[in-house]
């Protein structure tokens, strides 16, 4: 099976040849369709493999014949083993956080009678809409040893500075509950789908409510406890927002922020940049080949039968409040602390731990000055026409992939189901260095401009949609396209008239997703944003930098209003958003 | 109207192994105004053959001619596309577009014709009005599609078919979404409109009773090639094979020797059970001495009540063993001297087990299978 399979033969079928087999006349008969298969084809190849090759090609030929000095230098230094180790207590630190916390509050909401279950639905939007930049920020006005406000507020009692956020414990948890709400998602629907009689054959068997629990509840939903371990590890190994925040200041170094850090430096350190960059593609390569065949192997293991059921809900008894505390306590810890700290430093001039005085300066100026800011004004307008842009292009484009890969007479539609998949490790910052390497290689004219980070979005993002197409695709009868063609539909008017407005709802919730994550993106934007030309969340970033907690606040809070109606609209639309988070 | 010639297909299997062959040379003849079924049991390749027709499979080899014109054939290197075969189609599941009215669903075939045989908006309207009374839907030409009910769904999907005034219409087993009752009202009610319509159909169900009801003439399948083909009659009566009498009704079938020939193509059968006189519906010879089997329908053979009766010929006692009671019929287990033969009486007569009984079969109600 190889990528030519995907484009029609071009030498007529001779005639011993068609004798058996009949290769020529098995093909399918549209020009068009193979037309755009091929099309889909190049632009995927593009965009997933150009960028990486020349990452490749510029750190192991970095002069034009093959060397490993780039990695001799990088990887020599003193600091490797530090940041090695660092990098593995931070991101199996942070799952384990989340996972243990995701996982316990999707049972409970799943599977037992606690209260406030909606608080947790809440709670499980949250990371969509605070982009993790926003996140960490809030979390320093809660838990900076200087200005944090839970500090000031337990002084009395434990005295000055007891929490340090700057710090690995800091790391850690700020991370963990910001996935925790990921878990979330990926267990309840594991504990949602479960065949109530498989539990309750044990219960009639004799076991006890507990025991029931440990030895079938949790074996049953083991494959997807373990791929969402799995997707978890790789954010966390991938993130940037919180060791660039939070570790940096106090020489907790990982991967992905000494790789930000080199390429900040004046001259940019490219070579070592790309060396990590590499290191980081290897690792993470082998982790999304792993969890692509743990997917895999949980859809084997699937507890959903045909018919429908309602699982049984679990009396909680004596035990229903305490549980009950937890939920609000971690809606209160996930969401409403995080929001709550950044709408109160939006309104103060400069920022201060939360006291009386405080209160009494509170103002709009900063959301005044916000739209009087030129600066943001263009941000908050390449941020939508980036995010729009960028979500409408891949929808279409995966709305044809899935159509290919799901439908496509063509062998070869595993090939660019992979192709269209491999992005899927490569985070944005890593994505951005590649970018640069490609850039500095082909000097084209879209260095720069807003073109270089539509066409990074498109990248990072195309997974996503295409996860989205693909399972609305699997939901559409193959009988409804095969109607239209029998009634003489063209392979264009088939695909406009029939299959896109029945992908439509999946193309909708994609779409609404692709927007949320490429208005928070902030690895690839960083690297790639042209001065003058910002998009939001560099705004933002600068704004840390130059020490205006206030604005930045302000310009959070606008943009997590603006994406929280952007989630209730599609949510009303009827998009299943937030439930299929990949 | 329709003609198949030697159609034969292979589907990959699963590993390295060699391709799995669906059809060997299947070759098939319909007239116009024909109601031709392929019937069959399931992975018999009946469907393939519709879809092969279609143009939604593509055959290894073989030719398909509609009203003279080629739509596939591999010495000539054709192959039509399923979009410009012009053929209409009412698929198992209907394939009613959900997010079509009634009548926009009708009007589809009609809009996606190439630009330059497109009909006028106002033709349009009027085929779709007429597709859509033939059918009796008229009233509920702006409903939602997915509103209407399974039968209703069924009508809108052979109203669609019907727009197209294709040469022939193809029925992928249409009735097998609704329940029984439902069933039985659309079989009579789309036979009805074939006959009516003079409509050619090519109708592939694995309901024998379907078959049987509406088809002019039935083809059965067996993994990959034609069994039998003729009229219902020809098919439930005088089964060509083990397979088609097996498949098609209940029958016994008791093993036995030719002893002698009565008269055109009726023989003289020693079984286990007894002697009978059995038809055969092929011309060959069956010399004395030939093994062959007899099938027997259950409900061609009577039953009386009378102990210590004496054999003859088509008349063979024996004791009932069991009965199982069905409602419309009831159907006894006789034990004749070891052989159990199943036999089909009204409701009103029950024989409990182990009464003495007497079987008797008139000569020609039995057919004389060849043995494979």
């Amino acid at each position: 099976m190889s990528l030519s399979e995907l484009v029609p033969p071009q030498t007529p079928v001779d005639e011993t040849e068609r004798g058996r087999g009949h290769r020529g006349l098995r093909r399918p008969q549209f020009s068009s369709e193979f037309l755009v298969a091929g099309v889909v084809v190049v632009v995927v190849a593009f965009l997933s493999l150009v960028p990486v090759i020349y990452l490749l090609a510029g750190t192991f030929f970095p002069r034009g014949s093959f060397t490993l000095e780039v990695f001799r230098e990088a990887y020599s230094s003193d600091l490797l083993l530090d940041m090695v180790k660092n990098s593995l207590i931070y991101s199996v630190g942070s799952t384990v956080l989340a996972t243990v916390v995701g996982t316990g509050l999707a049972y409970l909401v799943a599977r037992t009678d606690v209260p406030m279950k909606s608080l947790a639905y809440a709670a499980a939007l949250v990371p969509m809409i605070i982009p993790g930049v926003l996140h960490t920020i809030a979390w320093i006005f809660l838990g900076s040893p200087q200005i944090g406000a839970v500090n000031k507020l337990l002084e009395p009692v434990l005295g000055p500075g007891f929490f340090n956020i700057f710090s690995m414990g800091g790391m850690i948890f700020v991370e963990g509950i910001h996935m925790a709400p990921l878990t979330f998602l990926l267990m309840f629907a594991a504990f949602k789908n479960m065949d109530p009689a498989l539990e309750e054959a044990a219960l009639m068997s004799g076991s006890k409510p507990i025991s029931v629990f440990f030895r079938v509840t949790l074996p049953l939903v083991k494959p997807a406890l373990a791929l969402s371990t799995l997707i978890l590890f790789i954010r966390a190994f991938a993130s940037f927002e919180v060791p660039a925040l939070l570790g940096q200041s106090s020489g907790i170094w990982v991967f992905t922020s000494r790789i930000y850090f080199a390429l900040s430096g004046y001259p940019a350190d490219y070579g070592t940049a790309g060396a990590y960059s590499v290191g980081m593609l290897t690792i993470l390569a082998a982790f999304t080949v792993w969890q692509a065949r743990l997917n895999k192997n949980a859809k084997s293991y699937q507890t959903i039968s045909g018919k429908g059921f309602r699982p049984s809900t679990v009396p909680l008894r004596g035990f229903r409040r305490v549980a009950g505390a937890g939920v609000l306590v971690y809606f209160v810890i996930t969401s409403l602390l995080p929001v709550l700290m950044l709408v109160y430093s939006s309104l103060l001039g400069y920022y201060a731990p939360p006291s009386l005085s405080a209160f009494g300066r509170m103002e709009f100026t900063n959301y005044v000055d916000l739209f009087d800011s030129p600066k943001t004004v263009s941000a908050f307008t390449n941020s939508i026409l980036l995010a729009v842009g960028s979500a409408t292009i891949i929808m279409l484009l995966t709305a044809v992939i899935a159509w290919l890969v799901v439908r496509g007479r063509v062998r070869g539609g595993a090939v660019l189901n992979g192709l269209a998949m491999v992005p899927i490790g490569i985070p944005g910052l890593i994505l951005g260095v590649a970018m640069l390497f490609f850039y500095l290689r082909v000097p084209l004219p879209i260095y720069g401009t807003l073109l270089i980070l539509l066409i990074s979005y498109v990248t990072v993002f195309l997974p996503f949609g295409l996860s989205y197409a693909t399972s609305a695709m699997f939901q559409i009868s193959a009988q409804l396209e095969e109607s239209a063609k029998v009634s003489g539909a063209s392979w264009f008017y088939l695909f406009r008239r029939v299959t896109l407005p029945l992908l439509m709802p999946g193309l909708v919730a994609g779409w609404t997703f692709i927007v949320l994550v490429a208005v928070r993106e902030l690895g690839a934007s960083l690297l790639l944003y042209s001065p003058g030309d910002e998009v939001l969340s560099v705004v933002i970033w600068q704004q840390w930098s130059e020490g205006r907690m206030g604005q930045l606040s302000a310009l959070g809070v606008v943009m997590i209003a603006m994406l929280a109606l952007l989630v209730a609209g599609a949510r009303k639309l009827g998009a299943n958003v937030g439930v299929q988070s990949p | 109207m329709l003609s198949v010639v030697d159609l034969e297909k292979t589907f990959p299997a699963k590993g390295n192994q060699e391709r799995v062959p669906v059809l060997n040379g299947v070759s098939l003849s319909v007239e116009k105004g024909e109601f031709f079924t392929l019937l069959g049991p399931s992975g018999c390749g009946k469907t393939t053959i519709l879809r092969c027709i279609a143009g939604l499979e593509t055959p290894d080899s073989g030719q398909i001619t509609v009203a003279g014109t080629p739509l596939f054939s591999s010495v000539k290197n054709v192959n039509v596309p399923a979009n410009r075969r012009g053929l209409g189609m009412v698929f198992q599941s209907y394939a009613i577009w959900p997010h079509m009215d009634v009548a926009e669903n009708v009007a589809f075939p009609l809009k996606a014709r190439p630009r330059n045989s497109r009909l006028s908006k106002k033709d349009m309207d009027r085929k779709v009005d007429e597709a859509l009374s033939k059918v009796e839907l008229s009233h509920v030409k702006r409903h939602r599609a997915t509103d209407l009910s399974g039968g209703q769904q069924q009508r809108l999907a052979l109203a669609r078919a019907l727009v197209m005034e294709s040469p022939l219409t193809l029925f992928d087993e249409p009735l097998s979404n609704l329940d029984a009752k439902l069933r039985d009202g659309m079989r009579f009610e789309l036979k009805r409109l074939q006959r009516e319509l003079q409509i050619t159909a090519i109708y592939v169900t694995h309901d024998q009773v379907e078959a049987l009801a509406m088809s002019t003439t039935i083809a059965v399948f067996k993994v990959g090639s034609l069994e039998q083909i003729g009229r219902p009659r020809d098919i439930y009566e005088t089964p060509a094979s083990l397979f088609v009498a097996d498949f098609i009704g209940t029958s016994n079938f008791i093993s036995g020797k030719v002893t002698g020939q009565e008269g055109t193509g009726v023989f003289r059968v020693e079984t286990a059970v007894g002697e009978v006189l059995a038809m055969v519906t092929s011309d060959r010879p069956l010399p004395a001495g030939t093994e062959v089997t007899v099938s027997v329908r259950p409900q061609d053979i009577g039953m009386v009540k009378e102990p210590a009766a004496v054999r003859g010929v088509g008349r063979w006692p024996g004791t009932v063993r069991a009965r199982e009671y069905l409602g419309e019929y009831v159907d006894h287990f006789v034990d004749v001297d070891g052989t159990n033969i199943r036999v089909r009486t009204g409701a009103r007569t029950s024989v409990g087990p182990d009464t003495e009984v007497v079987l008797s079969l008139e000569p020609g109600y039995s057919t004389l299978l060849p043995q494979p």
